[in-house]
C-alpha cells in the first residue's frame, strides 16, 4: 500500500505545481496575448482529458470529438449571442441573412443563462450517450467507430454550414462581446475567463484521475484489452465503454463552451473533421494513456501549430500528418512512454543491486 | 449444487453442423472430461452452453434454460469458462484480474472508488491457485501455467458452480500438469467442473467421469475404465495415429 501513498503524494504534488504554473507564473509571464493563447490551448487540453480517459483507457478511438466540442461551444455561444443582442433584439447574423423577425424555437431555452450552462455540458453527454447505445450494443469497434465518429463530426460541420439563417453558416457565430456582463474587450476579463478554464482544466484532470484510478478504470482497461473475456466475467462491455464515452463528450462540451469567450467565435471550421483529428493528435503525441502525457501533449501541439504556421502555414498540415503517423508507429505510448521506460530502467538497477550476491547465484 | 443438463444441442454454421443433437448430463461434483478427436464438437459445445455461438435444442444449468440469453447473463448465473489460449488481461497485475472477476455485482458507487484492500474471496482464490507472492505482478509477464491457474483463479472468485475448462494444461510441464490436476480436483469438490482435453494421461490421472465425443456426437461415456474398454472409442481413435494412446492402455 506503500505504493499507493506515494504515488498519491505525487499527484498531490503534481497538482500543486501545475496549480502554481497556471495561476501564478503563466500570468506573470506572458503578455496578455498569450496569455490568451494559452486559454486555447489549455481548452485542447480538456478534450485531450476526455480522450485520454476514452482512447487510452477504453480503446475507442474518438475522431470525432469536435461534436461534442461544437455542441458545448454553440451552446454558450448562442447564449452570448442574445445576451449581446439585448433583450428583444436578434442576433447581428440574423438581422444581416435571415428573413425571421423573432428568435427561432430552438434558440429560445438559450437565453436562460442557467440552461445556457447546464446544455454545454449535458448537451454533448446526451448526444453521446444516444450515440453510444447504438454504437456500442451493436458492437462497432476499431476503426469502424472511428470512421462512424469521423463522419459524425463532417455531418454536423456540414449541417451547420448549411443553416445559414439560423446558425451563422461557414462564419459561425463571431464577434462575441461580453461574458455574463463582462466586457471581453477589457483585458482584466481576459484574463478572468484565463484562471476559469485554467481552474476547469485541473478539475477535469481530477475528474479523470480518479476515474482511471477506481475499479471502474481497471475494468475499462480489461475492456480494452479483451472485451470478450470481460463479457464471460459478467459485466456488460458495452456499458462500460459508454461511461467513458459520455465523460469524454462532457468534457469536450465544456471545452468548447470555455474556447468560445476565450477566443470570440465558434465555426463549423473549429469543430469539422481537421479539428476532430487535431485533438487526437495531441493526445496520441504526449501519450494517450497517460492524463499528464495528453494534456501536454495537446498543449504542446496547439502551441506548434501557432508558432510554425505563422512561419510555414502550407507546412504544417503534413507536419501534423507526419506527427501522427509517427506517433502511432513508433511510440504508440507517446512522449510519456518514455519516461515509464526510464522510471522502470531505473527501479530494475536499484531492484538489482539490493539483491545480495548469493541469493543472485 | 446444481447440474448440468443438456439435451438435442445442434450447432450448425452455414450448413455444416459442429455439433449434432448431443445429451449430456454432468452430476453436481463431478470432474467430467470431454475428450474427442479435433473437430469433434467439443469446444463448439463449451461456446454454446455459455452464449458465444447461438445453438438449438436445450442445455439447463440448475433448472433455468441457458439458450437465447446473452453471455454476460449466462456469466452471472454462474457459469464460468476458459479459452485455449490463456486470455488474461496483461496490463493488469494479478490482484487487479482477480478483482474486476469478483466484481461484476459491484454497485456504481463502489466501481467508481479505489480498491482499498484485498477482498476476502481474492485472496482465497490467490491462496487457491498458488500466486499470493505475484499478486502485484502484472499478468502478462506469468508464465503460461501461472496465467492459466490465474484464470482459474479469476472463475472462482466469479464464484461459479460450473466451470468449462478448454484444454488448460496445455503447454504445461508436467510438474505444472500435476499440480492443475491437483487443483482441479480440489476445486470439484464444491463445484462442478467440466475439461475438455487431449491430453490422455492427464485424463486418466485426474478424470472422474469421461465422455466422448465423434462428429458432433456423443459416443460413449462412463468412467475412464468403461470408455477405454468401449470399441467404439477404440475405433474411433485407431484412425488417429497421434491419439492412440487411449487403445495402447486398454
Amino acid at each position: 500500500m506503500n505504493v499507493l501513498k506515494g504515488r498519491s503524494v505525487r499527484a498531490w504534488a503534481g497538482f500543486a505545481g501545475a496549480a502554481v504554473l497556471l495561476f501564478a507564473i503563466a500570468p506573470l509571464a506572458l503578455s496578455d496575448f498569450r496569455l490568451g493563447l494559452l486559454a486555447k490551448y489549455l481548452c485542447t487540453a480538456m478534450v485531450a482529458v476526455g480522450i485520454c480517459l476514452a482512447w487510452g483507457r477504453g480503446g475507442l478511438l474518438t475522431l470525432g470529438q469536435g461534436v461534442f466540442f461544437g455542441l458545448g461551444g454553440y451552446a454558450m455561444a448562442m447564449h452570448l449571442k442574445i445576451a449581446d443582442a439585448g433583450p428583444g433584439n436578434l442576433p447581428d447574423f440574423m438581422q444581416l441573412y435571415g428573413t425571421a423577425t423573432e428568435l427561432p424555437w430552438w434558440w429560445k431555452p438559450f437565453e436562460n443563462p442557467a440552461f445556457a450552462l447546464a446544455a454545454t455540458v449535458l448537451l454533448p453527454m446526451a448526444v453521446a450517450a444516444l450515440l453510444g447505445l447504438f454504437i456500442f450494443r451493436r458492437r462497432v469497434k476499431g476503426a469502424y467507430f472511428a470512421i462512424l465518429s469521423q463522419a459524425l463530426a463532417a455531418a454536423l460541420a456540414i449541417w451547420l454550414i448549411g443553416q445559414q439563417a439560423t446558425t451563422g453558416g461557414t462564419n459561425g457565430l463571431t464577434d462575441i462581446q461580453g461574458f455574463f456582463g463582462y466586457s471581453l474587450d477589457d483585458p482584466v476579463n481576459q484574463r478572468m475567463v484565463y484562471f476559469v478554464i485554467a481552474a476547469a482544466l485541473l478539475l477535469l484532470m481530477a475528474i479523470a484521475r480518479q476515474l482511471i484510478n477506481s475499479r471502474y478504470g481497471e475494468l475499462l482497461v480489461a475492456v480494452r484489452d479483451s472485451e470478450e473475456r470481460v463479457r464471460f466475467l459478467g459485466y456488460d462491455p458495452a456499458n462500460v465503454k459508454l461511461v467513458a464515452y459520455v465523460v469524454a463528450a462532457g468534457m469536450a462540451g465544456l471545452a468548447g463552451a470555455l474556447f468560445v469567450p476565450a477566443v470570440g467565435i465558434i465555426s463549423p471550421a473549429l469543430i469539422g473533421i481537421v479539428p476532430s483529428i487535431e485533438f487526437v493528435i495531441g493526445a496520441a503525441v504526449g501519450g494517450r494513456a497517460s492524463l499528464v502525457g495528453a494534456v501536454l501533449g495537446a498543449i504542446a501541439v496547439a502551441w506548434a501549430k501557432t508558432a510554425l504556421s505563422e512561419e510555414f502555414p502550407a507546412a504544417w498540415t503534413y507536419f501534423q500528418g507526419l506527427l501522427f503517423i509517427v506517433a502511432l508507429a513508433f511510440l504508440p505510448g507517446g512522449l510519456a512512454s518514455l519516461a515509464v521506460l526510464v522510471r522502470r530502467r531505473k527501479a530494475v538497477e536499484r531492484k538489482t543491486a539490493v539483491i545480495p550476491v548469493g541469493e543472485a547465484a | 449444487m446444481s447440474e448440468l443438463e443438456i439435451r438435442g444441442l445442434r450447432v450448425t454454421f452455414d450448413g455444416f453442423t459442429a455439433v449434432d443433437g448431443v445429451d449430456l448430463d454432468v452430476a453436481p461434483g463431478d470432474l467430467r472430461f470431454l475428450i474427442g478427436p479435433n473437430g469433434a464438437g467439443k469446444t463448439t459445445l463449451v461456446d454454446a452452453v455459455t452464449g458465444l455461438v447461438k445453438a438449438e435444442g436445450s442445455a439447463k444449468f440448475g433448472g433455468a434454460e441457458l439458450l437465447g440469453r446473452p453471455v454476460h447473463r449466462i456469466a452471472r448465473s454462474g457459469i464460468g469458462r476458459t479459452f485455449q489460449t490463456a486470455t488474461v488481461f496483461e496490463e493488469l497485475t494479478v490482484l487487479q484480474n482477480l478483482d474486476i472477476a469478483a466484481g461484476a455485482g459491484r454497485s456504481r458507487w463502489t466501481m467508481l472508488r479505489r480498491r482499498k484492500d484485498v477482498p476476502e474471496a481474492v485472496a482465497q482464490a490467490m491462496e487457491t491457485v498458488g500466486l499470493t507472492d505475484l499478486a502485484d505482478s502484472p499478468a502478462g509477464t506469468l508464465a503460461h501455467g501461472q496465467k492459466q491457474w490465474l484464470e482459474i483463479g479469476m472463475l472462482l472468485v466469479q464464484d461459479v458452480k460450473l466451470l468449462l475448462l478448454d484444454e488448460p494444461v496445455a503447454g504445461m510441464s508436467h510438474d505444472e500438469r500435476q499440480a492443475t490436476g491437483e487443483l482441479l480436483q480440489r476445486i470439484s469438490e464444491e463445484r462442478t467442473v467440466v475439461v475438455i482435453e487431449h491430453d490422455m494421461d492427464f485424463m486418466r490421472s485426474f478424470a472422474r467421469s469421461v465422455s466422448v465425443l465423434h462428429a458432433g456426437k456423443v459416443l460413449s461415456e462412463g468412467t475412464v475404465a468403461q470408455v477405454q474398454a468401449d470399441p467404439k472409442v477404440q475405433e474411433v481413435y485407431l484412425g488417429h495415429v497421434e491419439d492412440t494412446a487411449v487403445v495402447q492402455e486398454a
